[in-house]
């Protein structure tokens, strides 16, 4: 027997670390959306807040829009509201929001004590259209285009981090898009 | 009752129950048996995209009541299980799928193991085959160790 065969098993043994060295590094709770590059679902729903006013997903067109999906009782949309907050006031982001089976009293608290950064909040009290954007928990927020496509979907809160490195590049770019 | 049984009996019971889906609220449960079954064989084998290792069926998230409510009505409405399926998957991609498609991406995920298993029974075989095949009966004994041998058989002296 030469002496390649004889390494053979711990060079398959290597592969092996190699490859589970590499699936370590993965986030098995990211789940990658498959709405990237697709249209928003359509959705049409009550505007939280305001009688007699729709949110509809055709309002989320045209420019690069977030749609944040976010609810009171949602610990980690509170970490991530006063960076939402400042990007809004600072003109930085055309924000959305959809409140995903809260209840309007409760909202209305959240938003009046830690401020509103929101253009307009769907009330998705049945949570089906959270279902449609596949929606795995709170926060999550939707990147869409010029086209009203998806183009990116952002897991867990927005901080100045993911801000800086991730999003406001993708924004930039997005924006640079005819 | 000794401490030790008394804790040993608790974890029987435990495990007994914990084994069984808890999960399913009776305000969920739909009143055609028939279709309340082909309901619950298709969450049980859907993903809880909370908590990943549960079955929507099994999982108390919110999430996956939400789903159970959803994939009712629509086999309430009259859709198969098939539509019910890809009207989830169409959302939350085949991830959610706890029994993955059998599809080009997923070929190596199915055939894999029987593929490794008879590569090792080929090589296997091909060893065992080789080394029957190998001449491994002493040659024949020369002349001259053919006359030692009669002498030293012959000799009786102790």
């Amino acid at each position: 027997m030469n002496r390649f065969a004889l390494l053979l098993p711990l060079l398959l043994f290597l592969g092996l670390v190699a490859y589970f060295a590499v699936g370590l590094t993965r986030d098995p709770s990211l789940i990658q959306s498959v709405l990237i590059d697709k249209p928003l679902p359509a959705f049409d729903l009550p505007a939280a807040g305001v009688d007699g006013v729709r949110v509809t997903s055709a309002q989320l067109s045209g420019r690069v829009t977030l749609l944040n999906v976010f609810a009171s009782w949602c610990i980690a949309c509170k970490v991530e509201h006063p960076v939402l907050l400042k990007l809004a006031k600072a003109k930085k982001i055309e924000l959305y929001g959809l409140a995903w089976k809260d209840k309007p009293e409760e909202l209305k608290n959240w938003l009046s004590e830690l401020g509103n950064p929101y253009a307009a909040i769907a009330d998705d009290a049945t949570g089906r259209t959270a279902i449609d954007l596949g929606v795995t928990g709170a926060p999550e927020t939707y990147i869409i285009d010029r086209k009203g496509q998806v183009r990116y979907k952002q897991i867990g809160p927005i901080d100045d981090y993911v801000w800086e490195n991730t999003l406001q590049p993708l924004i930039a770019r997005l924006e640079a898009e005819q | 009752m000794t401490v030790r049984l008394r804790v040993l009996l608790c974890l029987v019971l435990w495990c007994a129950i914990g084994g069984s889906s808890l999960a399913v609220e009776p305000d969920e449960i739909l009143p055609s048996a028939q279709q309340e079954a082909r309901a619950r064989s298709i969450t049980r084998e859907l993903r809880c995209v909370v908590c990943q290792n549960q079955s929507v069926d099994d999982s108390d998230a919110p999430l996956a009541k939400d789903i159970r409510v959803l994939v009712r009505e629509r086999v309430a409405s009259g859709e198969t299980d098939e539509q019910v399926r890809d009207y989830i998957v169409q959302r939350y991609g085949k991830f959610v799928l706890l029994r993955p498609p059998f599809e080009g991406d997923t070929v190596l995920l199915w055939i894999g193991p029987f593929a490794i298993f008879l590569t090792a029974v080929t090589i296997a075989a091909f060893y065992i085959w080789r080394r029957g095949n190998e001449k491994n009966v002493a040659p024949p004994l020369t002349a001259t160790e053919e006359l030692d041998l009669n002498r030293l058989l012959q000799d009786t002296t102790p």
